[in-house]
């Protein structure tokens, strides 16, 4: 099960969830996706140890992708 | 490099050059001839005092503070970037939620030195980083050097895991770019700034200084 998370003031909040095998869970979850870059998130998915990514489509095979939002110098 | 490898917050700022590790020593080269401009005036200038009045002791002594003084303010500012601050905090729950993310993204040692001393170790290309949530030190030049970074996701309310999290995903998805994007605050020896942080924070530091 892959899972779709905002990183919020709730610690994180599951957005969607699906199977690689369902495609209406994965439409939803396309939606969400979008609907979080549209909010100004970005979206990480991990790519091995001390490894990350931005991908700006829902990676449908990861396990965990992640919506941060922007860093800035402080 | 891609574009989809680039921060997307380098280009917030376009003026600044991207940091890779010579500009990194140079920048540090930079802190410490800054260090030494400041240092050596005050103290050649509490020498010459005493040469010349020894009455003027009082002036002398003034300037020693000062040769004393400015260096340590630089240091204990660099180390700030990691203290912990007063801030709205967000609920226990939320932070467990939050640590628990965290947790997921660290093997079993970092989870461990996190949980002593709020910090994140993360090996990159740059140096040793430990990672706050509101800012990075990194270590460099074999645990000898550490730079100061002031850093953050700017929404107050995150709990502090997830300000960590955030900090963690960004240095993992473009080293170079998360170090332009954030401010260098100090960058000096490594003693310079331990002697400035909590006792925890301290030994997540030596860890870092003594990382391969």
């Amino acid at each position: 099960m892959s899972k779709l998370v905002r990183m919020d003031h709730t610690g994180h909040t599951t957005l969607a969830e699906w199977r690689t095998d369902d495609p209406e869970a994965i439409e939803r979850a396309v939606q969400a996706f979008r609907a979080e870059l549209d909010r100004g998130y970005f979206a990480m998915v991990s790519t091995g140890p001390g490894h990350a990514e931005q991908v700006r489509e829902l990676p449908v095979d990861a396990e965990l992708v992640i919506m941060r939002l922007p860093i800035s110098g402080g | 490099m891609a574009a989809g490898e680039v921060l997307p917050e380098v280009a917030g700022v376009s003026w600044r050059a991207r940091m890779d590790a010579r500009r990194l020593r140079t920048l540090g080269r930079l802190w410490t001839l800054t260090t030494v401009a400041h240092v050596v005036p005050f103290l050649a200038a509490a020498v010459a005092l005493e040469l010349l009045q020894p009455l003027a002791f009082p002036v002398a002594l003034a300037c020693l503070a000062h040769a004393w003084i400015i260096p340590e303010l630089y240091a204990h500012r660099g180390a700030n970037v990691v203290k912990s601050r007063p801030r709205r905090s967000a609920d226990d729950d939320a932070e467990r939620t939050a640590l628990g993310l965290l947790g997921d993204l660290v093997d079993h040692d970092a989870r461990e030195l996190h949980a002593r001393s709020g910090l994140v170790l993360e090996r990159g290309r740059l140096g040793t980083w430990l990672v706050g949530e509101a800012g990075a030190l990194l270590v460099t030049d074999g645990g000898r050097r550490v730079a100061c970074w002031c850093v953050r996701v700017n929404v107050p309310e995150l709990p502090s895991g997830d300000r960590t999290a955030h900090l963690l995903l960004a240095l993992r998805a473009d080293e170079e770019g998360f170090a332009t994007v954030a401010n260098l605050a100090f960058s000096g020896a490594r003693w310079r700034v331990r002697r400035r942080l909590p006792a925890a924070m301290r030994n997540a530091l030596d860890a870092a200084g003594s990382s391969p």
